[in-house]
């Protein structure tokens, strides 16, 4: 067994040993934490175990599955999925962390259902990421989309059922395209070796040969899958209403982590499967890419309320990392590789303290918060450092990525990239407006001030403001503190991150650059 | 020496990264701890200054963002520039942090103060330490976080929030242009660092230098409050006065003039771009200096008078060789000065319980003695009183306008800087009547807890630090006598200094022009100001003052044209994607599937309308598609 099939599957085990738990929350939370701190620990070898300059696909295994459509379930990872893998494993410990404190769980029902839930979900999608038979890859894309519907349906706000069923249903028909344009990829790979097959790196050699006509069909059928996972404006519409009603450690689950499947898709399947379709419709993707920054970007400005926020921040992220996808310069891809890895971390944090203040106050609105640096000041910073990270100032982890995508892009696609760069402006004054308007200013609010006169709304005689708002506590600071070092770290040092994916990134951009060139690509 | 100067920027980092993680344990000590950082990297840059050479000397800490062939390091170079940069950034900035200890006093969050200061000084020193654009882009943003910080300082006050945010959105628009600047250069250059793209520019397209020009020069605009980004530096008084000081009068907004000096090779070869710097230079200069004559906040009116400043320097180093020299050197005497005048005016208002209104001040002389005579030197300094600092810094950035070669430039910017002269004179005359001379307007002051108040002079702590940049604001002067040895420092990083040969006036008449047109400045203003009694309530004013007053309405243009359109385009996007995009789907789903009632019942009717969504996305893109392909 390899040290990858172990990682996919300690999470499930852990899934049913804390299913098991369920008359004990106390006990299911600390077992769930020990098996996704156990998983996080054998992320580390397997990284140590990856050679960068190697064969693309590491780590691999295969079994047979459907043997008449030479179906197996193989895995494999390469950079790309490694890094996705590694920040999967970061964040589900934190995740497990904040239940008590962010996430407060229905009456009547167990932690242990609901972390099961979220370890069932933490193997399926390191195993979307590390599948290499393109059949696998579709069963495992669909199937993971279960147990997010269960956690976000059960588990979620007011209006949970019609955000859950919205986010299944996109991405499910999303999936169901993408599995006719696999079919389809199947068939040319029968009529080009004489039998038919699933396997990643045979298609990958086969499939390009393909007619671009042929091609450019079974590129927009992955593309319409991986744009609503992504998501690209103008498939976004479900991520607004299912980040929004999802509890904060599914949210960051499915914004820091499912969502990336989406851009992992791109890299992974349209561009080395359908290398001339790809550098074909590239002005469409990138059209769509930086319609998302602005788009994304002004709608994050309007929000008011802050979990709908977050959601519009990475519609407009998303564009960014589309746009360096489909420049094909070195620079701009593994810019948006990495920033897959930093929006994690980033939003991840943003989404976090945004949870730590919506835990204190009760309400998800922006205007009944502010002035609330005064009460809290040490979440005040840390909510500020989410939002400079966000608004990728240098010296963070999402500057490196940013400016590489513009840089790279630039190269390439010059007029897409400037217009880009005025999401640059904007994520300054999305954040920052934010961010005066909950921290900044007297205090006032009635989230904060208890009006209403709800639960905790026992006033602190020095301010006025709710018993319930206090400062972070040391187990809050012991959830953002690896955030903190590594959004900093990655700031000043992201060279292990930038290895791991440039050669992968160079190859993918090689196939493109060496693809027949059917039309010239400019502008 | 020179292979650790990465300690320059190591003492204030340590000391951020102390004061800010450290939390409360460090309220103790803290302030004195953020002072003896900034003192240790003033002493190391001193040894440096005396060890090297002036000559470039790059060294790279570690590589930064490799990826493929980019290579961006995170590196230093040491050269006259750098070094003397460093020297006002640590020295101007330790007095200041002393000073500090003395008017943050009152204040229970003082050693997150102290905190905030010496991560400006971190960031104000790898920026200007920094070997290729990438690591000046770190510390460009770096000290715009720690200017938005500082200002906002007073975070409760929805003012003090607001202007924190507008100069950190308005210097975004800046680090956009160096952003792009920088992308440019990779593109045609295939690199970042300063010794390659240097190298690299003969060979690349006049149009590509143009535009890399000025995208560097917006960047500049941003940060050093040139037209048109010049809005925000004023409302970023609403900081606390050694904010005022350091950040927003000394050192970070003279950022812009370090970069286009920095980047001289570039202006070099691009004579336009020359051009529109001396005309953002010449403009502000001006307006800078109209809008100072118009306020009656201390602090506003020097706000103003820095923005005007800065317009001589940006002049200067866009006259090219002749001039490059003369920026940096009144970049520095300014430096003095004016964070001098602006400690004064924190002294005035720590003793008049934070007033700024100088309507509500009057015959200071008496009760502050010691801020008189330091800011009165600084006053001196400013309007370019014979030998002192500003007299010899200023006079030469005017002859060197008035020496180029084409005649109508000679004309228009040297009598640009001249009028500017006589203006300056008038507003800062204006506003030492109105604060320290004629009858005390001031009455009854009550503190906030209660107590009587009077106007006092400052502790030592204060007045020191005062005194100490007094005599560099009188004595700096004589640094630069000794014929041009600044200059000659310089050379090394900006080219040897050209004297200015021909010119529309004689050079040697051109201090006397200067002398004259400021001493008509301070006669107006005494006529006006001094001789009459001032009012302490508003008076109906003119068009001309009202417009002054109003910033020449710089903000109502933001306003109306940014700011407006854009809450009204974000808010109408909310609605389309809310009601739009997708109540589209479901009233067409709702409008095929027959009753809307049962639609919102049925799950059945959630797939109808999110299949449809799907075709309808799908449509959009075939549609797109087909006109990228026949387009």
């Amino acid at each position: 067994m390899t040290l990858l099939l172990a990682i996919i599957l300690l999470p499930l085990v852990g899934a049913v040993a804390v299913a098991g738990l369920r008359a004990n929350d106390r006990l299911a939370t600390a077992a769930a934490f020990g098996f996704s701190l156990v998983t996080l620990a054998l992320v580390a070898p397997l990284w140590l175990s990856y050679d960068p300059d190697g064969a693309r696909l590491q780590q691999t295994s295969s079994i047979d599955w459907i043997p008449p459509f030479d179906i197996h379930i193989s895995f494999g990872i390469d950079g790309i999925a490694l890094l996705m893998i590694a920040v999967i494993g970061v964040l589900v410990p934190m995740i497990i962390g904040l239940l008590g404190f962010t996430d407060k769980l229905p009456e009547g029902r167990s932690a242990g259902g609901y972390l099961s839930l979220i370890l069932v979900q933490q193997s399926l999608t390191i195993a979307v990421f590390a599948a290499t038979d393109v059949f696998l890859f579709y069963v495992l894309f669909e199937v993971m989309l279960i147990p997010m519907y269960f956690l976000i349906g059960g588990y979620g706000g007011k209006g949970r059922q019609y955000a859950a069923v919205k986010f299944f249903l996109y991405s499910f028909l999303g999936g169901l395209i993408m599995l006719a344009a696999a079919i389809g990829a199947y068939v040319h790979a029968a009529d080009e070796l004489g039998t038919g097959t699933f396997d990643w790196e045979t298609l990958a050699q086969v499939v390009p040969n393909a007619p671009l006509t042929t091609q450019i069909w079974l590129f927009l059928g992955f593309f319409l899958a991986f744009a609503v996972k992504a998501p690209l404006v103008p498939f976004h519409t479900w991520l607004p209403d299912a980040a929004g009603e999802a509890p904060i450690g599914v949210a960051v689950l499915l914004v820091g982590v499912l969502d990336k499947v989406g851009t992992f898709g791109f890299l992974r399947y349209s561009i080395p499967l359908f290398p001339d379709a790809s550098k074909e419709l590239a002005p469409l993707v990138l059209g769509l890419a930086v319609a998302g920054v602005l788009y994304g970007s002004i709608l994050a400005a309007g929000q008011q309320d802050m979990k709908r926020f977050i959601a519009y921040v990475s519609i407009a992220h998303f564009g960014f990392i589309a746009l360096g996808i489909f420049a094909f310069t070195a620079q701009a891809q593994v810019g948006a590789v990495t920033y897959m890895l930093n929006h994690s971390l980033a939003t991840g944090m943003l989404i976090i303290v945004i949870g730590m203040v919506i835990a204190r106050g009760g309400s998800t609105t922006i205007s009944a918060y502010g002035g609330m640096a005064k009460l809290t000041p040490v979440l005040a910073g840390m909510f500020l450092l989410a939002g400079l990270s966000t608004l990728s100032l240098p010296g963070t982890n999402s500057f490196i990525s940013e400016f590489l995508v513009l840089l790279g892009s630039f190269e390439t696609r010059p007029v897409f990239t400037t217009l880009a760069t005025i999401g640059m402006v904007l994520a300054a004054v999305y954040v920052l407006w934010l961010y005066q308007r909950v921290m900044q200013g007297p205090v006032r609010g009635d989230a904060l001030l208890g009006a209403s006169g709800g639960p905790g709304a026992v006033e602190a005689p020095e301010t006025g403001a709710k018993k319930s708002v206090r400062d972070v506590s040391l187990k809050e600071l012991g959830v953002l503190a690896p955030l903190v070092v590594l959004i900093i770290g990655l700031g000043f040092y992201p060279k292990p991150a930038l290895d791991v994916v440039t050669p992968v990134v160079d190859q993918t951009v090689s196939i493109v650059s060496t693809a027949s060139d059917s039309e010239g690509s400019n502008e | 020496m020179i292979a650790s100067s990465w300690l320059l920027v190591a003492f204030p980092a340590l000391g951020a990264l102390i004061l800010l993680a450290g939390g409360r344990r460090t309220d103790a000590w803290g302030h004195l701890l953020g002072c003896a950082t900034v003192l240790a990297s003033f002493a190391y840059g001193v040894a440096l200054f005396f060890a090297s050479d002036g000559k470039p000397t790059d060294t790279t800490l570690y590589s930064w963002m490799p990826v493929a062939d980019l290579q961006v390091d995170l590196g230093l170079r040491i050269d006259a520039l750098s070094l003397v940069f460093v020297l006002l950034i640590t020295g101007v900035g330790s007095l200041i942090h002393i000073y500090a200890i003395g008017y943050m006093s009152d204040d229970t969050d003082r050693r997150r103060f102290f905190g905030y200061f010496n991560l400006f000084v971190t960031a104000m020193l790898i920026l200007v330490l920094g070997d290729n654009f990438v690591s000046l882009y770190l510390g460009w943003e770096g000290v715009g976080l720690a200017s938005y910080l500082l200002i906002g300082w007073y975070q409760w006050k929805p003012s003090a929030a607001t202007a924190a945010k507008k100069a950190f959105i308005m210097n975004r628009v800046g680090d956009v242009g160096l952003a792009l600047a920088i992308f440019l250069m990779w593109k045609h250059i295939g690199s970042v660092s300063y010794t390659e793209v240097f190298a690299g520019i003969g060979d690349v397209d006049s149009g590509v230098i143009l535009a890399i020009g000025l995208l560097l020069l917006l960047g500049a605009c941003g940060k050093s409050g040139q037209f048109p980004l010049q809005a925000w530096l004023p409302d970023a008084m609403e900081g606390p006065t050694p904010v005022s000081a350091l950040i927003h009068a000394a050192t970070m907004v003279t950022a812009g003039v370090y970069l286009i000096a920095r980047a001289n090779p570039i202006y070099n070869a691009t004579p336009n771009a020359q051009l529109a710097v001396v005309i953002i230079g010449a403009f502000t200069l001006l307006l800078g200096a109209i809008i100072g004559c118009a306020y009656d906040d201390i602090k506003k009116v020097l706000a103003y008078s820095t923005v005007s400043q800065i317009g001589y320097m940006m002049l200067a180093v866009g006259l090219g060789p002749i001039g490059y020299a003369l920026g940096i050197m009144h970049l520095l005497t300014h430096g003095f000065f004016k964070a001098g005048l602006f400690l004064g005016a924190g002294s005035v208002m720590h003793g008049m319980n934070d007033e700024v209104d100088m309507r509500k001040f009057g015959g200071l002389w008496r009760t502050m003695p010691i801020t008189f005579v330091t800011f009165g030197i600084g006053y001196l300094a400013l309007i370019g009183f014979p030998f002192s600092a500003g007299y010899f810094s200023k006079d030469a950035i005017i002859a060197a306008a008035f020496a180029q070669e084409e005649t109508w430039r000679a004309w228009v910017f040297g009598g640009a800087a001249v009028l500017g002269a006589g203006l300056t004179a008038f507003y800062m005359t204006r506003l030492m009547l109105m604060t320290f001379f004629g009858k005390r307007r001031w009455t009854e002051l009550k503190s906030e807890d209660g107590r009587d108040f009077h106007p006092h002079e400052s502790p030592p702590v204060m007045t020191i630090p005062m005194m100490i940049l007094a005599i560099g604001s009188a004595g700096a002067g004589a640094f630069f006598v000794f014929n041009g040895q600044l200059a000659e420092w310089l050379a090394p990083s900006l080219g040897a200094l050209q004297e200015a040969e021909h010119g529309v006036v004689p050079h040697s008449a051109v201090p006397f022009i200067v002398v004259g047109i400021s001493a008509l400045g301070v006669l107006l203003a005494w006529l006006i100001f001094g001789r009459r009694e001032i009012a302490v309530e508003r008076q109906p004013v003119g068009a001309v003052v009202r417009a002054a007053r109003s910033d020449l309405y710089g903000n109502a243009l933001n306003e109306a044209v940014f700011a407006r359109p854009g809450t009204w385009l974000s808010r109408a996007l909310v609605y389309v994607d809310n009601k739009g995009v997708d109540g589209f789907v479901n009233g067409l789903a709702a409008l095929l599937g027959g009753s809307s009632g049962r639609l919102r019942r049925l799950q059945t009717g959630f797939v109808r309308s999110y299949a449809l969504s799907m075709l309808v996305g799908s449509f959009l893109l075939v549609g797109l598609l087909l006109m990228v392909r026949f387009a």
